[in-house]
């Protein structure tokens, strides 16, 4: 056998047992809700197997003539979830960027000691977690009753059920996600390069914008994609801090699959999102492969 | 005073070590630097050079003491308000940028005009033979392509004072070759004055109108590199300089007497008649004695004899046990077939050439 060939079967026998994984429990399942998106729902559940693409026509506005009305309500779901999503990515990254800075400069025991408590919350239900953010942000939680005491206000904000509390769920969940690449991008980050700018006459401002971020700008990248994703399909945030009257799409495809069971608009929702997810990943493969082989050339 | 560029007064710093002690980077150090002068710093590892060059440039702050940039205090300006570019030992490339932007850097940061920076970053690259490569990005250069970028975009704001932080010690032998003497034209060209820091001693002496050792967090000699070599202040620069002989022992009128009981013969008349002082002999003072009485001689049981070309190196012991390092240009080869069968070598040296070390220098 010549090594070429031995090669492919050597890979053949590390990548068999993932693949068949994936292809089963991911590619299969994928498969049945694109199809199901584009059959007709049953009367009590489940689907009429009939070509049927008024699903995606209720979303974007060719809803079936004869049973359901175009409701412009899932476009401003779909809207308000990229707008959460991506607010959620750019508090993330506020309170990650510093941050990562201030851990890069630690000695190396403190560098694994704030790590270590970064990755901390993964030991801990998510459940439990956002049912805190109840307790302190509720009408009698612990920020009203500080603020009340202190005089500061004089009734109780209305700080949970809102846009602003489900931000900040997801900034809570998503931090560790975002904080990662982030935090490897400014680790590595060349600080002569930062006083070779400092040398030739930028100031620290200047330095900042035309070095540093352009330098961690692939990290940045990274950690929007990696949290926008989930964050546009999350429904357990807006679920326990939303209430019921802050909807988001993940709540919204929840809600067809399991209380108006009605699978087929569930899945046209959930391909919908799929589908928007996958052009910014290729957008984001696109530039990150345009760069690749930039530095594939340079050397 | 207006001949200085650079002008150091009483420079101090410390740094404080992990283990909770101080070490002295810079022992309050007076430097004044001549316009239009190639000055070398010249020492070890850890012999404060480096510190100096970023007190200089900015990014050390002092302890006490001043520095003054063409007559304006700079102690306390921040490395980009100096009139000073460096080039990095590492070139510190911005690898986001084409090799045109990185030398447009500090043009475009002074906001000078597009189609005037285009010219002068042409101009610039010109002039460190690297012109057309404006498109490129730093890594698609050689290692001394990407030295020379760094050069032109150090000098293309036309700093007062270019900093050289050991910019040669990452290429390989020829190619460093070629760039000293480039730099020391560069520098001509320019009109500015650079001083430049290295822990070679051969670049030194090559390139540098003057040279100063450091050792210790202090200047222990400032002059040309001549004057270095051949007249060094203590022990520490003439075995820092090149190979060397050296002879502690008493003067006693025209001989230095060690305690070993080699006698080594001078002409210098020393300050004091007597006392105590270092001889220093330079490998290639020494030549293979032929009878002739005029000149001292020691001899020699030769450990090796190297052949390195266009000279023989003799290493061996007098009969008392001291190491001796001699030179002899291989051109008389009968000579050392002599010398190659006994082992053994009669070597003379004129006392006129031998350097006396007076401890009171040695400050």
């Amino acid at each position: 056998m010549s090594i070429a060939s031995r090669r492919r079967a050597q890979l053949t026998v590390l990548l068999g047992p993932v693949s068949l994984f994936l292809a089963v429990f991911f590619l299969g399942p994928l498969a049945i809700m694109m199809v199901t998106s584009f059959l007709a729902p049953g009367l009590y559940g489940g689907v009429e197997w009939t070509f049927y693409p008024h699903n995606f026509g209720r979303i974007l506005g060719f809803a079936d003539p004869m049973f359901e009305d175009f409701d412009p309500v899932y476009i401003a779901i779909f809207i308000r979830s990229v707008k959460i999503a991506a607010l959620t990515v750019i508090a993330a990254l506020l309170v990650c960027y510093p941050a990562a800075f201030c851990i890069a400069r630690l000695s190396e025991r403190w560098k694994n000691f704030c790590l270590f408590l970064i990755t901390l919350p993964f030991f801990t239900s998510l459940i439990v977690r956002l049912f805190v953010w109840v307790l302190i942000l509720r009408q009698t939680g612990l920020v009203n009753e500080m603020l009340l005491s202190s005089g500061l206000i004089a009734r109780p904000l209305d700080l949970i059920y809102t846009d602003g509390a489900i931000i900040l769920g997801m900034v809570y969940v998503f931090i560790p996600f975002m904080f990662m690449p982030v935090y490897a991008s400014v680790e590595k980050l060349d600080w002569t390069l930062v006083r070779a700018s400092l040398d030739l006459g930028a100031g620290p401002i200047r330095t900042f914008w035309r070095v540093i971020l352009p330098l961690t700008a692939p990290g940045i990248v990274g950690g929007a994609i990696i949290v926008f994703i989930p964050a546009l399909g999350n429904f357990v945030v807006p679920a326990i801090l939303g209430g019921a009257k802050v909807m988001m799409l993940g709540n919204l495809i929840e809600q067809q699959f399991l209380a108006a069971r009605n699978w087929p608009f569930g899945s046209a929702l959930a391909m919908m999102v799929m589908s928007v997810m996958l052009v910014l990943l290729l957008v984001h493969v696109l530039a990150s492969g345009r760069r690749g082989t930039d530095a594939a050339l340079n050397r | 005073m207006q001949d200085s560029i650079v002008r150091l007064e009483g420079a101090s710093k410390a740094f404080a070590t992990p283990e909770g002690g101080n070490v002295t980077a810079l022992d309050a150090i007076d430097l004044q630097v001549r316009r239009n002068e190639f000055l070398t710093l010249l020492g070890p590892s850890g012999c404060g050079k480096t510190t100096l060059l970023q007190a200089i440039s900015g990014f050390v702050e002092l302890d006490g003491g001043r520095i003054l940039i063409d007559g304006e205090d700079m102690t306390d300006r921040p490395p980009y308000r100096r009139p000073v570019n460096t080039v990095f030992q590492n070139y510190a490339l911005f690898p986001h940028m084409t090799v045109g932007e990185n030398t447009a850097y500090a043009l475009e940061v002074a906001g000078v005009a597009k189609a005037k920076r285009r010219e002068q970053v042409a101009a610039a690259l010109k002039m460190v033979g690297l012109a057309d490569m404006e498109g490129r990005r730093p890594r698609q250069l050689s290692g001394g392509q990407q030295q020379r970028v760094a050069l032109a975009r150090a000098i293309i704001a036309r700093p007062k004072l270019l900093l050289l932080d050991e910019p040669l010690s990452a290429l390989d032998k020829n190619l460093r070759q070629a760039m000293q003497i480039e730099l020391k034209t560069l520098q001509h060209e320019l009109g500015i004055s650079f001083i430049f820091v290295t822990h070679d001693q051969q670049e030194a002496l090559t390139m540098s109108d003057r040279v100063a050792v450091l050792s210790g967090g202090r200047i222990q000699q400032l002059d040309t590199p001549r004057a270095i070599y051949d007249r060094p202040v203590n022990s520490f620069v003439a075995t820092f300089i090149g190979a060397s002989n050296l002879f502690d022992g008493r003067i006693d009128g025209e001989r230095l007497m060690t305690s070993d009981g080699t006698q080594i013969r001078h002409r210098r008349s020393p300050s004091a008649a007597s006392g105590a002082a270092t001889a220093l002999i330079r490998p290639e003072q020494f030549f293979l004695a032929d009878g002739d009485e005029r000149f001292p001689t020691l001899d020699v049981d030769l450990e090796a004899i190297v052949f390195v070309g266009s000279t023989f190196e003799l290493f061996g012991r007098t009969q008392a046990g001291r190491k001796i390092v001699a030179e002899i240009p291989a051109g008389r080869r009968s000579l050392i077939g002599d010398i190659e069968r006994t082992r053994r070598a009669r070597l003379a040296y004129d006392p006129a050439a031998v350097h006396l070390i007076q401890p009171c220098a040695e400050a």
